[in-house]
């Protein structure tokens, strides 16, 4: 069942608004579009922290239509802004507690100190907002939100605003509360390496208008989408790790009837990983190569082409269930005879942990 | 001999200028924070008239106040017809007078500690299920604490050192309506220029003092980069 069914319109001056959509009520939903696109405007509407006409139902309950506008501090939400935004004049306990006061003991769904401790705040949570870094702010941050007991979590590029440094300390944090809160969270983002990591279904936004709905793998092969036809252009695969040779520093995983072998050992047997592909490390060959380096030798059919940079030809592969992409050349393209329906060989060069 | 230090007129002063001050932060919190938040046409508008008692001369402030709480005023004739003494002359009057005069000194420190607090952290309290009220006092209010420092001293200050307002509206009776300024000037007038003197260093201690404290009164907190 969806969560939230929404529908906005709204030409506020130049900007014109008009989204229809469903979100899931698990995992982590990607808002992506690029930057003006309307994203944050979206979050806001949801929140109901701006107005626009529309109907927005979340969990059943409706939050808004023609008559009725639940005002943001009656919505079950949280929210993460692209800065921090602490209170300066409350410790990181007060700015905690701030949410957490306000939800009766009955909605509390969450544990206080089971949301501190995994998002490694027990030290720092005498201190005052001025004295924590980029990172740690954010941290403190989300947490607040998740105090709230929120049924919903958006998250306005809570990333976007961080250093390098900053970015890699938190998203290990957010990839634990994916995975151990059943919290839906409408993550919004324009880094697709952001997405590719922590999104289960993505929202494409363009121009206001909704560009695709729907899983990730798929929002991110289809030709017809601009995702597939970024430079970093790649497939996510949600795969399990079912062999590591500790010798050969090697890990197998498993994505429905296709195997992939990757550098490194990552995970543990049988848990899950999210692999990713660059679509310019898989090249094609029409028979089974002898003698090659390459590990990652995939029979596939061609299932579309479509033309991408100037003399580059995107190829989606179906590897039995699993699609693919690979980048290649006009030229290869040509001499290959490549057309859809065609059996060939992706040689895939290599495969890297989401 | 040393010349005797009217107390009663000092504390009259130091009255006048409390309650003033008190009833200024109440009347001057809900104008600064609907002059920072609304979007009517009417802002402009009140604005400038919050700011009049700046550019006008005191006279014509207290003229007009005299004339409106006066038994003929609109305001005076209506007290007196429910059987209420009228304004002028009194303490209750001065009051009137000192919150008209000392209006902009309230509401322009408070409508910019609110304008810098801005709408994020409200728009935060609100995701963290506070109620509209319940940011306002929660959230609004202890991050515009410095405005209200400056709102409270500058009333304060700026009520003791009033002058024209007073002579207009309230006259000169002895632990009524006699406050410092005029105190001053009737012994100038008189030439007792040591009772002046006295009265006229220990406002200008009082002021430099008070102007000291504001140019190094600082928050408790720091305000976070991000």
């Amino acid at each position: 069942m969806s969560l939230i069914e929404a529908r906005f319109r709204s030409t506020l001056g130049a900007f014109d608004l008009n989204a229809a959509f469903s979100m899931p009520g698990q995992g982590v939903t990607a808002l992506f579009g690029p930057s003006g696109s309307g994203k944050t405007t979206l979050l806001r509407l949801i929140a109901g922290l701006a107005r626009a006409d529309g109907r927005l139902v979340v969990n059943g309950e409706v939050w808004q239509d023609e008559k009725a506008f639940l005002p943001t501090h009656r919505r079950a939400l949280g929210y993460v802004f692209q800065e921090a935004s602490l209170f300066p004049h409350l410790s990181v306990r007060g700015n905690l507690d701030y949410g957490w006061k306000r939800v009766p003991a009955a909605g509390r769904t969450l544990n206080r100190d089971d949301v501190i401790g995994w998002l490694g705040l027990d030290s720092l949570i005498e201190r005052a907002p001025h004295q924590l870094s980029g990172g740690q702010r954010q941290r403190v941050a989300i947490g607040r939100a998740l105090l709230s007991c929120p049924r919903l979590l958006l998250m306005d590029e809570p990333m976007a605003a961080l250093d390098a440094n900053a970015r890699a300390e938190i998203l290990p944090y957010l990839e634990r509360l994916h995975r151990e809160l059943a919290l839906p969270v409408l993550y919004v983002s324009h880094a697709l390496d952001e997405v590719a990591r922590l999104a289960d279904h993505l929202l494409l936004i363009d121009d206001g208008r909704i560009a695709y709905q729907g899983p990730l793998t798929e929002g991110m092969t289809r030709l017809d989408l601009p995702l597939a036809h970024r430079d970093v252009a790649a497939t996510v695969l949600d795969a399990i790790v079912v062999g590591q040779d500790a010798e050969l520093q090697l890990t197998r995983v498993a994505c429905g009837s296709v195997e992939l072998e990757l550098a490194g050992l990552h995970g543990s047997l049988g848990a899950p990983l999210r692999v990713r592909v660059a679509a310019r490390d898989v090249s094609l060959a029409l028979a089974m190569p002898q003698q090659t380096s390459i590990l990652n030798l995939l029979p596939a059919q061609v299932v579309e082409l479509a033309a991408d940079a100037p003399g580059q030809v995107l190829v989606k592969l179906a590897l039995g269930e699993t699609p693919l992409l690979a980048r290649i050349t006009r030229k290869s393209a040509r001499l290959l005879n490549l057309e859809k329906g065609a059996q060939v060989i992706a040689q895939v060069k290599s495969v890297a942990v989401a | 001999m040393a010349p005797a230090i009217d107390h009663t007129t000092i504390l009259l002063t130091l009255k006048l200028a409390t309650v003033t001050t008190l009833l200024l932060l109440l009347i001057a919190t809900p104008l600064a924070w609907w002059l920072t938040h609304t979007r009517a046409r009417l802002r402009a508008a009140v604005t400038a008239l919050v700011s009049l008692p700046l550019v006008l001369p005191p006279t014509v402030l207290g003229f007009y106040l005299l004339v409106l709480l006066g038994p003929k005023g609109l305001v005076g004739g209506w007290m007196q017809a429910m059987g209420l003494q009228t304004l002028p002359f009194t303490f209750a009057g001065l009051v009137v007078g000192s919150v008209v005069f000392s209006l902009p000194f309230a509401v322009q420190p408070l409508a910019n500690a609110f304008a810098a607090v801005g709408a994020r952290p409200l728009e935060v309290a609100a995701t963290l299920r506070a109620s509209s009220w319940d940011r306002f006092l929660s959230v609004a209010l202890p991050l515009a604490r410095p405005g209200f420092v400056t709102a409270a001293v500058l009333t304060f200050a700026h009520t003791v050192g009033e002058f024209g307002v007073v002579l207009m509206l309230g006259g000169n009776i002895p632990g009524e309506t006699r406050v410092l300024s005029v105190a001053i000037y009737d012994h100038v007038e008189a030439l007792e220029y040591a009772e002046a003197h006295v009265l006229s260093a220990g406002l200008v201690a009082f002021s430099f003092i008070v102007l000291l404290m504001l140019g190094r009164r600082g928050g408790h907190w720091q305000r976070t980069p991000a």
